[in-house]
């Protein structure tokens, strides 16, 4: 797998990463090692109840204590708008007001009240404890049913009820599908509500110098350049005086895609005190403060000929809001309806989507972003047809797969390239044949073990572009990344990146694209990325958006840089430029190799810069903002195996197969990687994980003890395996993959405990208790 | 009320004034800057602060300073010898085995204990093995995979 020297380490080769060795030697730097002389510490006082007016905050105490500089309150900061929202669906969305520190009135238990500055962490600790808050409880609204109830308290007075927003999609056949079907399934899923937990938690410095005005936050962030925006609109600061850097950040899965009020309220803290602010954010204290996800209903049924064949599909989706609008929380159930029929050509729709608020975390992006929702659903609702037609569940997926390419869905989205039957006859060609799995079934149960397996075949939407869609959906940021790649006079390479790494390995992968493209060796090439002062605007890194926008963009600058660089190139061998060959990062004279120069050559030529050509400017310095013409569609199809434990329910899943065809790609062994998280993350969500509140809004399980992220001892071996399908969007032909296990392997487990026990559908977390329950009540056992 | 605390740390005794209260990763991080060993829970659930103390691994945000007056420490920066990787480091890189570096110096701290316990662990007592240690990145397919390399166990 690894590469030696003189091999190529470009495009399509596991080249092992550049990232690694400050990481495995302690000297990676992440926001909680950043110290800057005189800085503070910030701690912060949270709502502990989840809905409540706040009737008095009694600092006294806590402004006596060691160590502590300033208690403050929402009375004490003052900002010039509230945490903000880019996702306006409808254009008309009512987004009710956030300010950073609560105002009067919180809306979920933990919800920023004050905070304290003092000289150290523990003392920082000790005296937000010491904060006295009085609250008046109002009745809390936790769950679905409950913000739809009649009389239901209103969470949000700018608002009529506890719906936020509702959206629809209707194809115009859609009853005359259903009035033909012989055959209708129908079910309801629970998506329950997820906690990202990446292994880093948030935190931030924010160093607001009192005599030049100038504001530098180091963020665990995944978009530094939006940080840097809201900074300047939600404090009050010239843009331009504020510099955002995303250092080493330790995951984020979507949590830290959102610009969050102790970003805000570290950096007026800073003001305010005239010294910078440190917030590091506690375990127990994220699961309260950073956004949820998932925590989606689907009511979906489908019309089907007595073939399989899906006529049409009715949804309606029930989206878990939480008590405000996150940065993208519109955004991501409205993915759901965007992807709803999955891979299936279903020439029919009707979907409806309705956002409540409740006195919970908020939810956003988590891994997946609505697609996992949309993908589980239509996935389950497929295992139900096949059973109810009788035929196998991955003929009902033939089936309903596209017949033709480019293939526009329903919703009216053209997907850019796909084989979805390749997928699967792969997957199936990786698996026992069904003599051989009868047989291990039947010993398996003289053992007390119930096997079974599933299967999804999934197919996702990434790299959101071109600008003018994702305007026409309501985000107010467009689709776009910017790169820039420099050579310097020594031939080195610098490249600037928009996009914002979290582990995804782009050091890596971009250097990669810039060996290919003008043949410097990948070491002598330098990836910068996170930081507003170095980098032109990027959008950052989400939504498997990475390589398919910014890395395109890579590629372009690169491209502009070797075509200035033949221009020199042909002045320094006195040839024309369509005369010129370039292989090897050499320019050639057609005919005559020995008449070359290197890339290297040119570009300190190029610095020299005597004798250039006619209107050629000094410098090899190109920048590019890349639009993509359209989004990529990645797809495949995972194939799970688990045993059930006949006596106690538990799942054990003995084999995994994941095969994705995510396109041509940079960096096979990182592809892999990726889709190795995304599966343990799909895994976890349904066996292990589930955010749980009481009727009061108390989080049950707010720590590492009680929300079970899966150990190495959860995850079984992962076999990963492609196939390719170039996208034709872009120059590169790459797909995104980040998210991909995490949407193919939730509803593969989910298919093989129901084949192993024998029952329809299961909820998630498939917890022991639950696979019992199922069994007693009808199941296989 | 602060005193004294003296230690090893990678070899070198160190002596820093804390509270009775300040926890082993505090001390490495805030007053030795040894930022290596990092925090990322408050429950001795994720492992990412794992240290050697006296040779054997423990998560150092479980453990005061003052338990470890007059013991031998060693945390991530001390692994490496004369700027060549420690083997588990080495295949940790080679195998992919970390994607955002979090969790990755408690993970090389507990995998080298690890060996040291079983030298020709199967994987799924690599797994167990590393069950106290939490990652979010890779799947631990390829943390399994760098550990069986460094064991020099085949697949």
């Amino acid at each position: 797998m690894a590469t030696t020297a003189e091999q190529s380490k470009g495009i399509g080769e596991s080249v092992l990463r550049k990232e690694d060795s400050r990481f495995l030697t302690g000297r990676g730097r992440y926001v909680d090692d950043i110290k800057i002389p005189g800085m503070l510490h910030m701690a912060v006082v949270r709502s502990q109840y989840a809905h409540a007016d706040i009737t008095g905050i009694d600092t006294t105490a806590a402004r006596g204590m060691p160590g502590v500089t300033a208690v403050l309150t929402g009375d004490d900061l003052e900002f010039l708008a509230g945490v903000p929202c880019g996702s306006n669906p409808t254009g008309d969305m009512v987004q009710p007001a956030r300010p950073p520190l609560a105002k009067g009135r919180v809306r979920h238990v933990g919800e920023p009240i004050a905070v304290v500055i003092a000289a150290d962490r523990y003392a920082a600790r000790d005296a937000a404890d010491a904060v006295v808050v009085d609250y008046a409880p109002l009745q809390a609204v936790i769950g679905l049913d409950a913000a739809l109830a009649e009389g239901a308290p209103r969470i949000h007075e700018e608002l009529d009820s506890n719906v936020g927003l509702i959206l629809t999609h209707k194809t115009e056949g859609i009853d005359a599908a259903f009035a033909k079907a012989e055959v209708v399934v129908k079910h309801t899923i629970h998506n329950q509500r997820l906690i990202h937990v990446p292994m880093e938690t948030r935190g931030v410095v924010a160093d607001w110098n009192p005599a030049s005005d100038e504001l530098t936050v180091y963020s665990s962030t995944q978009i530094p350049h939006f940080l840097r925006t809201f900074l300047a609109i939600v404090c009050g600061v010239s843009e331009a005086k504020v510099r955002a850097i995303a250092p080493d950040v330790g995951g984020g899965f979507g949590a830290k895609l959102n610009t969050y009020a102790e970003e805000f309220i570290a950096a007026a803290a800073s003001h305010k005190v005239g010294a910078p602010v440190k917030w590091i954010e506690e375990r127990s204290e994220a699961m309260l403060a950073t956004c949820h996800g998932r925590a989606q209903d689907a009511h979906v049924e489908l019309a089907a000929d007595s073939n399989g064949k899906v006529l049409g599909m009715r949804a309606h989706y029930v989206q878990d809001y939480g008590s405000y609008l996150q940065l993208l929380t519109p955004l991501i159930s409205q993915l759901t309806m965007l992807m709803a029929p999955g891979a299936y050509a279903i020439p029919d729709v009707d979907i409806k989507v309705t956002n409540v608020y409740t006195n919970t975390v908020p939810t956003d992006a988590l891994r997946g972003a609505g697609r996992p929702e949309a993908t589980h659903a239509i996935e389950r609702l497929m295992d139900i047809l096949a059973e109810k037609v009788g035929i196998s569940r991955t003929e009902v997926r033939r089936r309903n797969f596209p017949a033709e390419w480019p293939f526009t869905s329903p919703i009216g989205l053209a997907y850019d390239s796909g084989d979805y039957a390749k997928t699967l006859d792969k997957l199936l060609e990786l698996s026992d044949d069904e003599e051989t799995f009868a047989r291990r079934r039947t010993e398996a149960a003289a053992r007390g073990k119930l096997l079974g397996r599933g299967l999804s075949t999934w197919v996702e939407i990434c790299g959101f572009a071109p600008s003018d869609v994702t305007h026409a959906i309501g985000l107010t940021p467009g689709g776009w990344e910017s790169s820039t790649v420099r050579m310097h006079p020594t031939g080195k390479a610098t490249v600037i990146t928009g996009t914002s790494p979290h582990g995804q390995g782009h050091a890596t992968s971009w250097s990669q694209i810039i060996e290919t493209e003008l043949g410097v060796p990948f070491d002598d090439i330098e990836v910068i990325h996170g930081d507003t002062a170095f980098a032109p605007y990027g959008l950052g890194t989400y939504g498997s958006r990475s390589v398919a926008v910014g890395g395109i963009a890579v590629h372009l600058a690169a491209t502009k840089v070797r075509d200035k660089a033949r221009q020199v190139a042909a002045q320094m061998l006195e040839a024309s430029v369509d005369d010129l060959d370039f292989a090897g990062g050499a320019f050639s004279v057609k005919g005559s190799p020995d008449q070359r120069v290197t890339i290297q050559e040119v570009a300190f030529r190029a610095w020299q810069a005597f004798d250039m050509p006619e209107g050629v400017t000094p410098g090899l310095d190109e920048t590019v903002f890349f639009d993509p013409p359209n989004c990529t569609f990645p797809f495949g199809a995972h194939g799970c195996e688990v045993e059930v434990d006949r006596d106690t329910g538990k799942v054990e899943i003995t084999g995994y197969i994941a095969v994705d065809d995510c396109g041509n790609v940079i960096n096979p062994m990182i592809v892999a990687g990726q889709v190795h998280g995304g599966v343990a993350h799909g895994i976890g969500q349904a066996l292990y994980e589930g955010a749980v509140y009481d009727t009061e809004g108390q989080l049950l399980n707010g720590t590492l003890v009680d929300y079970g992220i899966p150990s190495a001892a959860e995850v079984p071996h992962i076999v990963t395996e492609r196939t390719v399908t170039p996208s034709p969007t872009n120059p590169l032909g790459v797909k995104g993959i980040g998210e991909a296990g995490t949407i193919a392997a939730t509803p593969a487990v989910v298919s093989a405990v129901c084949d192993a026990i024998g029952v329809a559908d299961l909820d998630m977390p498939m917890t022991p208790e639950t696979v019992w329950n199922a069994m007693q009540k009808g199941g296989a056992a | 009320m602060k005193s004294a605390v003296t230690m090893t740390v990678n070899g070198v005794s160190r002596t820093a004034q804390t509270e009775p209260r300040t926890l082993l990763v505090h001390l490495l991080r805030e007053h030795l800057n040894l930022t290596g060993t990092h925090v990322g829970c408050d429950t001795s659930n994720c492992g990412a602060c794992t240290v050697w103390l006296d040779g054997e691994a423990v998560k150092s945000c479980t453990v005061l300073a003052v338990q470890a007056d007059g013991h031998d420490v060693t945390t991530i920066e001390g692994i490496s010898e004369n700027g060549e990787l420690h083997a588990m480091q080495q295949a940790f890189h080679e195998t992919h085995g970390l994607q955002c570096g979090f969790c990755t110096p408690g993970m090389v701290m507990t995998a080298i204990k690890l060996l040291e316990h079983n030298p020709s662990p199967t994987d799924e007592e690599i797994r167990h093995g590393l069950e106290g240690n939490l990652c979010r990145c890779t799947g631990y397919e390829n943390i399994v995979a760098a550990v069986r390399s460094a064991a020099g166990v085949a697949a």
